[in-house]
């Protein structure tokens, strides 16, 4: 089964980080990553950059209404992820545990649905699955062109 | 506190100590087997930490370090061990040495990652060691390197927890006795070895989706597990083609198992499967790990070759946009390699797809010793020379070619020969229709 870990710190951990030597936390998280990649359990994962860089799609409005920086009035940034494919729900617990994460970070913990999860004669399902495949076709076309 | 919040706390220290030891089982055994310079010793005394953890840590709590923990442990009961044995040596010395150096700190560092991976690689040595039988070599990979429990693999291999015991013994025990050391296998052995450990990760993937034994017919999990293996073995050595060739055979495998059994759980073949519910993730995984192999430079072993074939499928809208000509070369490769009736078999499918059925009718005669290709020695037919698989293909063949009594007669031969009802019930079926063509049955 694969979970995703949703890193998400906030103003102290950020002010916090900025106190440690920036080749220290890169060590350190390189080497949870290793870990990871050793145990044969990391499928994928990625850091993302400042959310000042980011915007905001908001689909309350009509058209939806394009806002830079991050989401809302939130405290805590989303700033990375990992997916992990482990046996058990208490194993992805064990292996967030030992990120190297400090005070006023987090880690959210949820399962991906896997296409066992819903009922294979669904018509919606078929349709995601097609448009997933049309994807994945896309994007094979587009690394041979 | 009731006893049923007891009961359940409990339970749940449990797993989370089991899923503890998934992560850290190998590390742990292979620190002590290069302690110990015993392999055999190193799985008793972290069997022996570890059940001292499932006593302690429901009422303690699980340590920040539980690796460091269970090591501390161990490397005590290790101690013990060598007073009880009054082997008053060099090595106890050296034990309580370490011991007194390397008190147990609850802030220890996690391991580093550098500094361990050459000791997992020996214990996947060891335990795939061609000395042991296949069955042991496969319990003691899962035991030592993946961290399963026995129950666990009595489970999953359906057979009784006795006999997973007396298989995990007794390999200790040849091991022992053959005096196989603690150690990456030197230079002139070392193709043999990794071999040995990529044929041991390949047969707990294929038990798993094959499932010889039992009614269901794929226990997934198995399957999952040797990936997990083998994005272990990619990691640890990442300059072998085959590591990654293996890795990219499973990754694409496994990617077809949501449409591999229809709702009743009767297989479907490759030809029928909705080709929407494979996993396209598995599939951008399974390439990624082919181009790696390829990237090595040193050209596409059996593995890798069988991963190109999985590919062409996985990247074909359906049977007939297959690129059957890629698979054709692919085959003719393996059997340069790694003959067997078997590929040839396969490649005369091939042969069918992308050049029709007379090309093909003419290698499968060669196999059967109807042609001009067939006198040679009945050995010659190998593993096919009585399974349906042969008859089969041939009456596919015929019966494209519209020879069509020919035909029924090669399926009602190859229905004698099935083990299973579902396929002599398809087979039957086929001879009944007087063989009007099936395609694509692989």
């Amino acid at each position: 089964m694969q979970y995703m870990l949703i890193m998400r710190s906030n103003d102290e951990a950020l002010a916090a980080s900025q106190e440690i030597p920036f080749e220290q936390i890169i060590e350190a998280m390189g080497k949870y990553n290793e870990s990871l990649v050793q145990a044969g359990v990391l499928v994928a994962g990625e850091g993302l950059s400042d959310a000042t860089e980011g915007f905001v799609v908001d689909f309350t409005a009509e058209p939806p209404l394009v806002t830079d920086g991050p989401y809302g009035e939130t405290k805590e940034l989303f700033n990375g992820f990992w997916i992990l494919e482990v046996a058990s729900r208490e194993e992805a617990a064990e292996w967030a545990k030992r990120c190297p994460l400090g005070p006023g970070s987090k880690l959210e913990v949820r399962r991906i649905h896997s296409t066992e999860d819903f009922p294979a004669d669904n018509e919606w399902i078929k349709k995601e699955e097609g448009w997933r495949e049309e994807a994945a076709r896309r994007a094979t076309t587009a690394e041979r062109a | 506190m009731t006893e049923g919040t007891a009961g359940r706390g409990q339970d749940a220290t449990r797993r989370a100590v089991a899923a503890v030891w998934r992560i850290d089982a190998a590390r742990v055994v292979a620190t002590l087997a290069r302690y110990t310079g015993d392999f055999g010793l190193a799985e008793d005394l972290a069997q022996e930490a570890l059940a001292q953890a499932l006593e302690r840590w429901p009422d303690q709590g699980i340590p920040r370090n539980p690796a460091a923990w269970l090591t501390h442990v161990a490397k005590r009961r290790a101690a013990d061990h060598w007073r009880r044995q009054d082997r008053q040596a060099a090595g106890t010395a050296a034990l309580a040495h370490d011991l007194e150096l390397n008190r147990f700190e609850e802030n220890q560092p996690p391991w580093d990652p550098d500094e361990i991976s050459d000791d997992v690689l020996r214990l996947l040595f060891t335990a795939c060691h061609p000395v042991l039988s296949e069955p042991a070599r496969v319990a003691l990979t899962l035991r030592v390197v993946a961290g399963l429990g026995t129950e666990e693999l009595a489970r999953l291999f359906l057979v009784p927890v006795s006999t997973v015991q007396q298989r995990i013994v007794r390999a200790k025990q040849t091991l022992a006795e053959a005096g196989v050391p603690f150690e990456t296998p030197p230079r002139a052995e070392r193709g043999r070895r990794l071999a040995s450990v990529l044929g041991v990760i390949y047969l707990i993937f294929t038990e798993g989706h094959t499932a010889t034994a039992g009614t269901d017919w794929m226990r997934p999990e198995l399957s999952r597990e040797a990936i997990r293996l083998g994005r272990q073995l990619v990691a640890l050595q990442p300059d072998e083609p085959e590591t990654h060739g293996l890795l990219a055979l499973m990754e694409l495998t496994a990617a077809r198992f949501p449409a591999r059994v229809d709702a009743t759980g009767a297989p479907i073949l490759l030809a029928d499967q909705d080709r929407r519910r494979w996993d396209r993730g598995a599939i951008r995984r399974g390439r990624a790990s082919l181009q790696r192999a390829q990237d090595c430079g040193r050209g596409l072993g059996p593995y890798a070759l069988q991963a190109a074939i999985a590919e062409c499928h996985a990247i074909a809208p359906d049977v007939a946009h297959t690129d059957w000509r890629r698979i054709v070369t692919a085959y003719e490769a393996l059997e340069l390699i790694a003959p067997s009736p078997v590929i040839t078999l396969n490649r005369a499918v091939a042969v069918a797809e992308a050049s029709g059925p007379q090309e093909a009718l003419a290698i499968v005669d060669g196999l059967a010793g109807h042609g001009p290709a067939g006198h040679g020695p009945a050995g010659r037919k190998g593993g096919l020379a009585t399974s349906y698989l042969l008859p089969s293909v041939r009456g596919e063949l015929l019966a494209r070619l519209g020879r069509t009594d020919e035909a029924r007669a090669e399926f009602i031969e190859a229905a004698r020969r099935a083990h299973n009802a579902r396929e002599r019930d398809v087979l039957l079926a086929k001879a009944a229709r007087g063989g009007s063509p099936d395609r694509g049955a692989q």
